[in-house]
C-alpha cells in the first residue's frame, strides 16, 4: 500500500474576482521508504500540492490517503493532529523560533497534540536528533547564534522529533549555499536510507531533484512527468570530494571546531 | 497543550521581551496601585468617622431646644434658641417612648474655672447621672455624680481631661474645688480622654455638673437647651427618633412640621454628611482609578496585538507542527492574563506601599483592606482575559499557510 495516494485532486480559489485552479485533477502515489521530489515552475502549482500533502489545506474535490485513510475531508482539528503526529515540515526560511534555543525549537512539536510526555523525555529526544544531525554541541544555541545550515538542521531535527511517516520538504536548499544544500541533502538521504522516511521534496532546481529516488514534474496542476532518477546523486560522496574550507564562517569561533 | 505547558509557553514568550513586558504590565501596575491606594483612603476615612460615632455613643439622639428647619416668613434661632423644652419633656420622652433607653435632661453654657492661679475659658454642660453612660463616658479618676447630687443640686463637677490637665498640671484635681463664675464646686472625677469631635472640636475641654445646679444656680433658668437620650439598640435608633418627634409635637401641639421648635438628630444622622461626602470622594477616586486600571487593559491589549502581528510566522509554525487553534487561542491568552496577573501582584505592592507611606508621611487614616486587594486583583485579572480575547482570538484564526509565508 502506499504511503501517499492521489486521486484526481482539485484545488481551486478566488483571488478577487478571478477563480485560481491550483490543481487540475493531479494524481500521484508515492511508496514508502522512498525519495520523491516534485520541481516545476512558479505557478506551476506545487505549491498548492505542497499545501494539501501537508495537510495545511483541503483539496477542492479529489481524495488524498494517507496510509490508506481519505483525510481529504477532516476538519482542521484532525488535521491538526495529523500534522503533528505523521509529518514532518522543512522550510526554505527554516522557521524556527528567534530567541529560543535549538533544543526548546526542536521541542515544540512535543507540546502539541494530546500527548504530555515528561520534560525530561522531551530533552532527551530533542538532544538524540539534534547529535543525529551533528548539532549536538549546539544544544543552547538560539537561531541567531547558528548558521543558515545549522538553523536548516536544527529545522530538520525538529521535523523528526514526532517520528513522522513523512518528511515535507520545501525547497530546504533554497536559501543555503552549494555546499550547505549538499549537506542537507546527504541528511535526507539518510534519513531515508538509515530510517526509512518517506521525503517529498519540492525543488525548482532540477540538479537538487537528482538526489532524489523518483522526478515528478508538475505543470499547470497537473503531473506532466514521473521518472525514476537514473544517475542518483550521492550527496555523502560528493561532500567528501569538496575542498576542505580554509576559513568556516562561525558565529563563534571558539567552539568551530567541535562541528563535524 | 497541558495548563502547565500553556503557562509555561506564555511565561518564554513574555520573558523574550523583557522591556515591552515590564512596560505593558506598568498599565496594570499603576492602575491596581491607585485602585488600592484609593480604596485605602476611603475606608480609611470611613473607619475614622465611624469611630467618632461610636466614641460618641452609636444609639445617641439629641433632643435640642429650637429648629434647623426654615419656617417661611419666621426669625429663626436655630437649635438651642428656645426656652421651650423642659425637664417635662424629658420625663415624657422616658416615661413614653419604649424604645428608649436612657435619658439625661441637659443644659450647656460657656464660662470661666478658676483653680489656684490657673484659670481656662470652658465649655460646662449639665447632664443627669445617666449622661455619662449615655455618651459612653467613663472617669478614669474619681466618680461620677449620683441621682442625689442631681436632685439636690449639689456643686460637684467633672473635669474633661483637657480641662484638668490646664488647671491642675501634675496634680490630682478629685477632691479639689474649683470656681466657676465665683461658684465654688468640688471636684468630684475626671473624665477619659475622648480625642477630636466630629468637627475635629476637643471633646475633653468640658466641665460637666448636674443639670439641676447649672440650672438653678450658675445659669438662673429652668428651661433645657438639649436632651441627650440613648436607644435600647442601635438598629432602633431611627425609629425611637420619628417616636420622639411624635411625641414632642404633640406635647407641643405642632401640626406643621415647619413650626417645630426641637430638633431631633441622632448621631449617625450629623455624620451622615461626612459619610456621604467621604463616600462620594471615594467614588470619584475608585472610578479615576479604574479608568487607569482600563488604560492598562488597553495597554495589554495594544501590545498582544503587535505581538501576534509580530509572531504570524511562530503562529504559523505552530500551526504546522500540529496547534490547533485553540492552543494558540489559549497561548496567547495566557499571555495577557500572565502580563496583567503579574501586574496586578505588583500592583498590589506598590499600593500597600503607597498607603504606607502616606500614613507615615502625611497621617491619613488609610486602610488596607483584603476586599480592596482582591477587588482589584480580579479586575486585573478580568482586564487581562477580556483584552487578551481579542488578540488571541486573531491569533487563532490565521490560515497556517498565510501565516508561514508572511513577511
Amino acid at each position: 500500500m502506499a504511503l501517499i495516494r492521489l486521486v484526481d485532486l482539485r484545488k481551486s480559489y478566488r483571488v478577487g474576482d478571478v477563480t485560481v485552479h491550483a490543481l487540475r485533477g493531479l494524481s500521484l502515489d508515492v511508496e514508502r521508504g522512498s525519495f520523491v521530489c516534485v520541481v516545476g515552475a512558479s505557478g506551476s502549482g506545487k505549491s498548492t500540492l505542497m499545501n494539501v500533502l501537508g495537510l495545511l489545506d483541503r483539496p477542492t474535490s479529489g481524495h488524498y490517503y494517507l496510509e490508506g485513510e481519505d483525510v481529504s475531508g477532516f476538519d482542521k482539528d484532525r488535521r491538526a493532529h495529523l500534522r503533528n503526529r505523521k509529518i514532518g515540515f522543512v522550510f526554505q526560511n527554516f522557521n524556527l523560533l528567534p530567541r529560543t534555543s535549538a533544543l526548546e525549537n526542536v521541542e515544540l512539536p512535543l507540546l502539541y497534540g494530546g500527548r504530555a510526555l515528561p520534560p525530561a523525555e522531551r530533552h532527551a529526544r530533542a538532544r538524540g536528533l539534534l547529535e543525529a544531525v551533528g548539532l549536538g554541541s549546539r544544544l543552547d544555541h538560539t537561531p541567531q547564534q547558528l548558521s543558515g545550515g545549522q538553523q536548516q538542521r536544527v529545522a530538520i531535527a525538529r521535523a523528526l522529533v514526532n517520528e513522522p511517516e513523512l518528511l515535507l520538504a520545501d525547497e530546504p536548499t533554497g536559501n543555503l549555499d552549494s555546499r550547505t544544500s549538499v549537506e542537507i541533502m546527504e541528511i535526507l538521504q539518510r534519513l531515508v536510507r538509515e530510517r526509512g522516511i518517506t521525503v517529498v521534496l519540492i525543488t525548482h532546481e532540477h540538479d537538487i531533484a537528482e538526489y532524489g529516488t523518483r522526478v515528478v514534474t508538475v505543470r499547470d496542476g497537473r503531473v506532466t512527468s514521473d521518472t525514476p532518477v537514473q544517475n542518483r546523486r550521492d550527496a555523502a560522496a560528493e561532500r567528501a570530494a569538496l575542498p576542505p574550507l580554509e576559513l568556516e564562517v562561525e558565529p563563534e569561533p571558539a567552539e568551530a571546531g567541535a562541528e563535524a | 497543550m497541558g495548563g502547565w505547558n500553556i503557562l509555561r509557553v506564555a511565561l518564554i514568550a513574555i520573558r523574550r521581551n523583557p522591556v515591552r513586558s515590564g512596560l505593558t504590565m506598568l498599565g496594570v501596575i499603576i492602575g491596581v496601585a491607585s485602585v488600592i491606594a484609593m480604596v485605602a483612603l476611603g475606608s480609611g476615612a470611613r473607619a475614622s468617622i465611624d469611630e467618632q460615632i461610636s466614641s460618641q455613643g452609636v444609639n445617641l439622639i439629641y433632643l435640642s431646644a429650637g429648629s434647623w428647619g426654615r419656617g417661611p416668613g419666621t426669625a429663626r434661632g436655630g437649635a438651642g434658641s428656645t426656652t421651650s423644652l423642659t425637664v417635662e419633656d424629658a420625663d415624657a420622652v422616658r416615661a413614653q417612648v419604649p424604645l428608649v433607653a436612657r435619658v439625661s435632661p441637659g443644659v450647656r453654657g460657656r464660662a470661666q474655672v478658676i483653680a489656684g492661679n490657673q484659670n481656662w475659658n470652658t465649655s460646662i454642660e449639665g447632664g443627669n447621672e445617666e449622661y455619662l453612660e449615655i455618651r459612653s463616658w467613663r472617669v478614669v479618676a474619681g466618680e461620677n455624680f449620683t441621682a442625689r447630687h442631681v436632685l439636690v443640686a449639689d456643686k460637684v463637677c467633672l473635669l474633661g481631661k483637657t480641662v484638668a490637665d490646664l488647671l491642675f498640671p501634675g496634680e490630682d484635681p478629685v477632691g479639689q474645688i474649683v470656681r466657676v463664675r465665683n461658684l465654688p464646686f468640688r471636684v468630684i472625677g475626671v473624665l477619659a480622654p475622648k480625642g477630636q469631635g466630629q468637627w475635629g472640636d476637643d471633646q475633653d475641654d468640658i466641665v460637666i455638673a448636674p443639670y439641676t445646679t447649672l440650672q438653678k444656680k450658675l445659669l438662673g433658668i429652668t428651661h433645657l437647651n438639649r436632651v441627650t437620650i440613648s436607644a435600647v439598640s442601635q438598629d432602633r435608633v431611627e425609629q425611637a427618633a420619628i417616636e420622639i418627634t411624635r411625641l414632642m409635637r404633640q406635647r407641643h401641639r405642632i401640626t406643621n412640621p415647619d413650626d417645630d421648635d426641637f430638633t431631633v438628630r441622632t448621631v449617625e444622622e450629623m455624620a451622615q454628611t461626612r459619610l456621604d461626602v467621604a463616600n462620594t470622594m471615594n467614588s470619584l477616586l475608585m472610578s479615576v482609578a479604574s479608568v487607569s486600571l482600563l488604560v492598562g487593559g488597553i495597554g495589554i491589549m495594544n501590545i498582544m496585538l503587535v505581538s501576534v502581528t509580530e509572531r504570524t510566522r511562530e503562529i504559523g509554525l505552530r500551526l504546522a507542527v500540529g496547534a490547533r487553534s485553540r492552543d494558540i487561542l489559549s497561548q496567547f491568552l495566557a499571555e495577557a492574563v500572565t502580563l496583567s496577573v503579574f501586574g496586578g501582584l505588583l500592583g498590589i505592592a506598590l499600593g500597600i506601599g503607597i498607603s504606607e507611606t502616606i500614613v507615615r508621611s502625611l497621617g491619613w487614616p488609610m486602610q488596607v483592606t483584603t476586599e480592596a486587594i482582591a477587588l482589584a486583583f480580579g479586575f486585573a485579572a478580568a482586564v487581562g482575559v477580556f483584552f487578551g480575547w481579542y488578540p488571541a482570538r486573531r491569533a487563532a484564526s490565521l490560515d497556517p499557510i498565510d501565516a508561514l509565508r508572511y513577511e
